[in-house]
């Protein structure tokens, strides 16, 4: 009899189950968290030792520029140092996921990368006009903040469309983000364990979990 | 009241059609390797399934060349996807009626 040839809570549930398997974006590499991890220690390490001069410079009081001269320019290198970070993680991203995608027989450009793009850009977007007006407004002492937080929202997003680790980075980055909100004045140290540590832990994890 | 066991599809009864239906379900097209790799099934016997499903035109198939190989890649038509759905809204059924 055909109705005995088919269960239907197990035919459900292998569908919910292949569903979601085939609809997520699995060729993310944690190599590429690890690289970005990497790449904003030394970004952190460039604004602090040479920059800011191992803090021999007071962050504040040069952003501000009590002689008027020194801050803008100040500021035009963090935010050169900071761009220059984001765009090799980038980067990295892309490289060692279409690495991955070759290894693993995936193909890299499918309706999962998309989605999980588009979904990860938008508060990214969103967080860097945010920080543009903080900038603006001279408001310098939250971008720390505000780059972590808006970043955490970003991957939180993304997540769901990927590996669950990339979900409990996004809420770790939320929370430094908050953190860094109190603490102003450690706002590159708060930048550094969120942007370069826990990318590079988080990272590790991925490729450890999903990869070997 | 009408036998939910008739709406049913005979084509869906094999878990591996079953599968590769799910999957065209939520990605717009696929292509072999990507079903292969997903439901962990041989080529022959991932293309017998296909060539079945194929005939009933509940996926349809498109070839072309990335690079120097070539590429099958496979998209569910809309009758197929109103079957999956007939499908599973009687399989959902089932499990209410037991």
């Amino acid at each position: 009899m055909r109705t005995n040839s088919i269960n239907p809570r197990e035919d459900l549930q292998a569908i919910r189950e292949i569903m979601e398997r085939s609809s997520k974006f699995l060729s993310l590499s944690g190599l590429s968290g690890i690289f970005a991890g990497v790449c904003a220690l030394v970004g952190a390490g460039v604004a602090w030792f040479i920059v800011l001069d191992s803090g021999n410079v007071c962050f504040d009081e040069y952003m501000y520029g009590s002689d008027g001269s020194a801050g803008p320019a100040l500021r035009a290198y963090l935010a050169s140092v900071s761009l220059l970070v984001l765009g090799l993680a980038l980067l990295g991203a892309f490289y060692f996921s279409l690495r991955k995608a070759r290894k693993t027989g995936l193909q890299f450009w499918t309706n999962s990368s998309r989605r999980i793009l588009i979904h990860l850009l938008i508060p990214l977007f969103a967080g860097g006009l945010f920080i543009l007006i903080l900038l603006l407004q001279q408001n310098f002492v939250l971008v720390a903040s505000a780059m972590l937080i808006f970043y955490g929202l970003s991957l939180v997003n993304a997540g769901k469309f990927t590996f669950s680790e990339l979900h409990y980075l996004g809420l770790t980055e939320i929370g430094l983000g908050i953190l860094a909100g109190f603490f102003v004045h450690q706002g590159l140290l708060f930048w550094a364990i969120g942007f370069g540590l826990m990318h590079i832990i988080y990272g590790a994890v991925m490729y450890y979990r999903h990869e070997r | 009241m009408k036998n939910p066991i008739s709406n049913l599809q005979k084509v869906f009864e094999s878990r591996i059609r079953l599968g590769i239906m799910s999957a065209l379900m939520v990605n717009e097209t696929l292509d072999f390797n990507a079903l292969k790799e997903l439901l962990a099934l041989t080529d022959g016997n991932l293309a017998s399934h296909l060539k079945a499903l194929e005939q009933q035109e509940i996926v349809e198939v498109s070839k072309q060349f990335v690079g120097r190989k070539p590429s099958t890649t496979y998209k569910a038509t809309d009758s197929g996807r109103n079957l999956f759905r007939q499908h599973l809204a009687a399989l959902e059924k089932l499990i209410n009626n037991q």
